[in-house]
């Protein structure tokens, strides 16, 4: 009974509403959008052979497509739409979150939506066709009154299909900045809390498990010209709809957005400044797990108002800058590099999370390797893993271009799962995260780095655009800037990554203000 | 008369020894259609004058289906002219001669979601008449084919019988009250029984509402019971066209067989059963 006694279970039935009603609002925008495209393709293609091959071939194309990829896709895509339109009409529009996400699941429903309209109007009795023009009606009124009443099952059963596919997918759009049940995993995964993991693969299996009951008693109505469970199917999902998307309307929207990456410090970190707006009376909302330079373009645009990031990595990545400068000129040269686009560099909290090259603290030792450039002589015969943007970071290229690094192999992996790995010997160096609590757990050693290739990684609080006069925003903010030092936010990202019932980032937000706010 | 276009006017002294012919209500005139290669229907002339009962037999693939479904549009013609109550088809928008022609298909052809009275009233619906009246004309259309109106009027075609289904079929062709109701095998798919009694009721209805109607059969026995006229047509062909009696001083060997095999029938029946059960 200890399982379900567990307060994360509670703690996540608290964002239900929020991710459910967002989940579901994603998914029933995309499928309306593709329903909207398909079936009037389908229609079209019916007796037209050669169009139809190429639209089905398209559209399995697009399916073959893995989700995560799609709707990442569909970011830069809209962003490069949206500067284009903003050049041209002088309009933008957010390139973050719903639009980019709606499409792409669009995109995803239209093969089965596609493929069964196509097949249900195909599947008509010619001889009905026939006896439609028989008694005297036009093609359109045999296709409204005959075709696709009588194609409407097997349509159904395609619409079920493309339903359950896209609120599968949804989960997916978390990082895109869609919050949908995925937030659950993402950050569940992130931050080895499993309570969250199990919560929202059960909600969005459960949901789906439920629209695919009620569109399949819509369809078994339809097949069985039963007007009853038509009807009892259509007031079903009616019903769930309202259910789900009403608790989240009329919620302001002038509520702040606190942005995360997709590492448990961001997540502590945006459950903090969260709590800090809610308690300065100022109404606010964590988007967490977006991609690092997803969420610098959504602060950009004002999608996400204010996010920590780190000096090393918006010098090396969004000003494309490859020198390295010390710290404190690093970071006035960055204030006002940011300012030119308007954005405002509150200051730093205190810590640094830098990039650094990570390995056990005996086989060091042993080895007689106590900096980066004692590490170049063993690399051939070393592998080295890293999170998913490390080896496509130039501080990557810079490493290997100033101690001459040449690793035998090298992974991508979870960066949670980087510290296990190299602890048990799975690779043999990895680059981890100078916050990080785990390389204390697994008593590892970050090497130093003698020559600079890494910039220095200070934490910084970042404001959108339209957020530099808000005062009361600042004044809620100001008492946390240089207090976190890097002890503290160790401990705190330790707490994080342990699975216990203490370990969910608002939990550990709640003990690093408690260590801090004083 | 002035309806009577110079060509068909013509054609008709040039065809037939009487002297002043009333106007057909469907006028065949050297029509073709090719499907391909094949010639469905070759060079055929016919006439139906109003009121008529036609018959068009022949084998499957002869080209009656063809021939029937020119005259309202179903299929257009290659060559030569077809009218109907004088106009030349052509120039009538095909899906308005559809709704004032009536058309029974083969084994019914009812629309499988639509219960028996919206396929009944679906020619008057097409046609924008008023709901009210749908539902009286309705009501008199299952009176007039014998279908009782509380059991069936509300009920999907799959719960009726093939007998029953055919003359919801009927009642549909009947519905915008058509001049002409053409008939692909109407009763071709039916048990004895029902094709005899529906057969009988039909005929009656054509009387007293004074139909045309052209009728396709590959029963020659089903056509001599039925028509005034029948063509026989084989090959795309029009071989032969009369009354029975005409027909049997036929020349072509095939007519004459088709003849020959309801008398053979009736021959062996009288033969295999006794005279009292036979009635």
């Amino acid at each position: 009974m200890s399982f379900f006694a567990d307060p994360r279970w509670g703690e996540a039935l608290s964002h239900l509403p929020d991710y459910l009603g967002n989940h579901v609002r994603v998914s029933l925008a995309a499928l309306a959008l593709g329903l909207a495209i398909s079936l009037p393709l389908a229609i079209l293609t019916r007796n037209r052979p050669a169009p139809r091959a190429v639209l089905l071939a398209l559209a399995s194309i697009v399916q073959t497509v893995p989700g995560l990829a799609l709707l990442a896709l569909f970011y830069p895509l809209l962003l490069a739409a949206a500067s284009v339109t903003l050049a041209w009409f002088g309009v933008s529009f957010s390139a973050f979150g719903f639009l980019p996400a709606m499409l792409a699941l669009a995109l995803y429903s239209m093969l089965p939506v596609l493929r069964n309209g196509i097949t249900g109007l195909n599947g008509i009795d010619p001889a009905l066709i026939e006896a439609a023009k028989g008694v005297g009606m036009t093609a359109l009124q045999s296709l409204m009154m005959v075709e696709l009443p009588l194609a409407l099952p097997v349509m159904m059963a395609g619409i079920r299909t493309a339903a359950v596919w896209v609120i599968g997918t949804a989960t997916l759009s978390t990082p895109i900045g869609q919050t949908s049940l995925g937030n659950y995993i993402f950050a569940g995964l992130q931050t080895q809390n499993w309570v969250f993991v199990l919560f929202g693969c059960f909600a969005s299996a459960l949901l789906a498990l439920a629209v695919d009951q009620l569109l399949g008693l819509i369809e078994s109505g339809l097949r069985h010209r039963s007007r009853t469970r038509t009807a009892l199917g259509a007031i079903g999902i009616a019903a769930l709809v309202a259910a789900t998307l009403v608790p989240t309307m009329g919620r302001s929207s002038q509520s702040y957005v606190v942005g995360a990456k997709t590492f448990a410090e961001q997540y502590v970190l945006s459950a903090l400044l969260r709590d800090r707006l809610q308690a300065a009376g100022l109404s606010a909302t964590a988007r967490s797990g977006l991609g690092s330079s997803v969420i610098f373009e959504a602060l950009k645009a004002g999608d996400v108002d204010l996010y920590v990031d780190y000096s090393g990595t918006l010098w090396a990545n969004q000003l494309h800058r490859s020198d390295i400068k010390p710290r404190a000129e690093l970071l006035t040269g960055l204030k006002t590099t940011l300012a030119r686009d308007n954005i405002t560099m509150l200051g730093e909290l205190g810590f640094e999370n830098a990039y650094a090259l990570v390995m056990p603290r005996k086989r060091a030792e042993a080895l007689g390797i106590r900096s980066i450039a004692d590490l170049a002589a063993h690399t051939s015969t070393m592998s080295i893993a890293g999170d998913y943007e490390f080896f496509s970071r130039p501080e990557w290229a810079a490493l290997q271009k100033a101690y001459g690094l040449q690793f035998r192999g090298q992974r991508q992996m979870q960066p949670d799962f980087m510290y296990a790995a190299v602890a048990s010997g799975e690779v043999d160096v990895i680059a981890g995260y100078t916050s990080d609590g785990l390389i204390a757990k697994y008593d590892l050693v970050a090497l130093d780095d003698p020559r600079h290739a890494i910039p220095p990684y200070d934490a910084i609080l970042l404001l959108a655009p339209k957020r530099g006069g808000d005062e009361r925003l600042q004044a809620a903010l100001k008492p946390l800037l240089g207090k976190i030092d890097i002890a503290t936010m160790r401990e705190a990202n330790l707490r994080a990554a342990s699975n216990d019932a203490n370990s969910s980032p608002d939990a550990v937000a709640k003990w690093l203000w408690e260590k801090v706010g004083k | 008369m002035g309806l009577v276009t110079p060509t068909l006017h013509g054609r008709v002294n040039e065809a037939s020894p009487r002297p002043m012919p009333p106007r057909p209500m469907i006028g065949y005139d050297h029509v073709t259609k090719n499907f391909g290669l094949l010639k469905a229907v070759d060079d055929v002339s016919l006439d139906i004058a109003e009121g008529e009962f036609v018959a068009i037999v022949g084998g499957s693939g002869s080209g009656k289906t063809t021939l029937l479904r020119l005259a309202n549009r179903l299929i257009e013609a290659d060559g030569g002219s077809i009218t109907v109550e004088g106009e030349d088809v052509r120039s009538v928008d095909p899906v308005a001669l559809r709704r004032r022609i009536g058309y029974v298909f083969q084994s019914g052809g009812l629309f499988p979601h639509l219960s028996v009275a919206d396929n009944i009233g679906i020619t008057p619906k097409l046609l924008g008449e008023p709901a009210g009246a749908i539902t009286t004309r309705v009501d008199e259309l299952l009176e007039l084919v014998q279908l009782d109106r509380g059991a069936h009027r509300d009920r999907l075609p799959e719960a009726l019988s093939g007998g029953q289904r055919q003359r919801v079929g009927v009642a549909r062709a009947l519905a915008a009250k058509p001049r002409i109701v053409l008939m692909d095998e109407p009763f071709g798919a039916l048990d004895p029984l029902t094709r005899d009694a529906l057969g009988d009721d039909y005929r009656s209805l054509h009387r007293s509402l004074g139909l045309t109607t052209v009728m396709i059969t590959h029963d020659m026995t089903e056509a001599i019971l039925l028509a005034d006229r029948i063509a026989v047509m084989r090959a795309g062909q029009l071989l032969a066209q009369g009354t029975p009696a005409e027909l049997s001083k036929s020349s072509d060997s095939y007519v004459l067989e088709l003849l020959r095999t309801p008398r053979r029938q009736v021959e062996r029946l009288n033969a295999l059963l006794p005279q009292s059960g036979a009635a």
